[in-house]
C-alpha cells in the first residue's frame, strides 16, 4: 500500500529536475530530453491519479491512461519534429550550443 | 514495511539518480541512456498501478522508438560533447534557485490538496489480463475515437514535417 502522495511527491521532484535540465544545460539534445523527462513525470501523476479515482469508484475507469497514452503519440509527433529542426540549426550554425544561436541579438 | 513500499523507494531513488545523471553527465550519450533507464524505472511504476498498456506504451515508444531516435541523431550530428564556458555566469545559480522555488511550490500544493490520500493497492490479477485490455480498447475505439483518429493525423503531419525541415531545397550546396 503506497499513498498516492508519494508518487504525487515523485512526480513533481521528476518534473522540477526536467525545469532544471531545461534551465542549466546548453546542449540543445539534452534540454530536449529535459523536456521528455518533464513530459513523463506529468504522465506518471496522471496514471497515480486514474489508480487513485479507480478504487475510490470500485470499477476500472481507462480514461486516465488513454490521456497517457494519448500524450505518448503526441511526444512521439514532438520528437520527430524536434529532431528534425535541431538537424536543420546543426546544418547552418555546425552546433547545437542554444547559446551560439542569438544572431537575431541586437 | 511492506514489500511494495520498499519496491517504491528502490526505483524512485532509481527514478531521481538517473534524472540527476541526465542533467550532470558531460556526455549527450550517457545522458539519452540515463533517460532510458528513468523510462525503465517509471514503466514498472506503470505497471504497480495496473496499467499494463501504458507501461508496455511507455518501454516500447519511449525507451525504445523515441530513444534511438536520439541516439540516432546524436551519433548523426557527432555532437557527444560541447566545449565548456559559460556565456552566461549568473544562470546556473538563478535557475537552481527558480528550480527550488518551483519544487517548494509543488510540494506545497500537493501536500495541500491531498490530504484525503488514498492508499494505492497492488492491482489484482485481473488487472493485467486480456479482458482488461479488451474493456480498455472497447473504450478507445468508441468514447475517445475521434481523438484517436486526430493523433493519427497529428503523426502524419509531424512525419511530412520532419522530412521537409531536413530536406535539401534546389541548389543548396551538400
Amino acid at each position: 500500500m503506497i499513498p498516492l502522495t508519494y508518487y504525487l511527491v515523485l512526480s513533481a521532484i521528476l518534473f522540477t529536475m526536467g525545469a532544471l535540465g531545461v534551465l542549466i544545460r546548453r546542449n540543445a539534445l539534452i534540454i530536449f530530453m529535459s523536456v521528455e523527462l518533464m513530459l513523463n513525470a506529468a504522465n506518471l501523476a496522471f496514471v497515480a491519479f486514474a489508480r487513485s479515482f479507480e478504487l475510490t469508484t470500485g470499477q476500472p475507469v481507462f480514461t486516465g491512461q488513454l490521456f497517457v497514452f494519448f500524450v505518448i503519440a503526441v511526444a512521439a509527433a514532438e520528437v520527430a519534429v524536434g529532431l528534425a529542426l535541431i538537424v536543420a540549426i546543426f546544418r547552418t550554425k555546425h552546433s547545437i550550443d542554444v547559446d551560439q544561436m542569438s544572431s537575431l541579438k541586437g | 514495511m511492506d514489500f511494495t513500499l520498499i519496491l517504491f523507494i528502490i526505483l524512485a531513488v532509481t527514478a531521481v539518480a538517473t534524472a540527476a545523471g541526465l542533467l550532470l553527465s558531460r556526455s549527450a550519450v550517457y545522458a539519452a541512456l540515463f533517460l532510458v533507464l528513468n523510462f525503465a524505472c517509471v514503466a514498472v511504476f506503470y505497471l504497480i498501478l495496473g496499467a499494463p498498456f501504458v507501461a508496455m506504451a511507455q518501454v516500447t515508444v519511449y525507451a525504445g522508438a523515441i530513444m534511438v531516435l536520439f541516439l540516432f541523431v546524436i551519433m548523426l550530428l557527432g555532437v557527444e560533447k560541447l566545449p565548456k564556458g559559460d556565456v552566461l555566469p549568473w544562470q546556473r545559480p538563478l535557475a537552481i534557485v527558480a528550480a527550488a522555488i518551483l519544487l517548494a511550490e509543488a510540494g506545497f500544493l500537493l501536500f495541500e490538496r491531498a490530504r484525503t490520500s488514498s492508499l494505492l493497492a497492488l492491482p489484482g490479477a485481473e488487472a493485467n489480463t486480456m479482458d482488461s485490455l479488451r474493456e480498455m480498447a472497447t473504450v478507445l475505439f468508441n468514447q475517445y475515437l475521434l481523438p484517436f483518429e486526430v493523433t493519427s493525423i497529428l503523426l502524419l503531419v509531424a512525419m511530412v514535417g520532419a522530412i521537409v525541415l531536413t530536406k535539401r531545397e534546389k541548389g543548396e550546396p551538400a
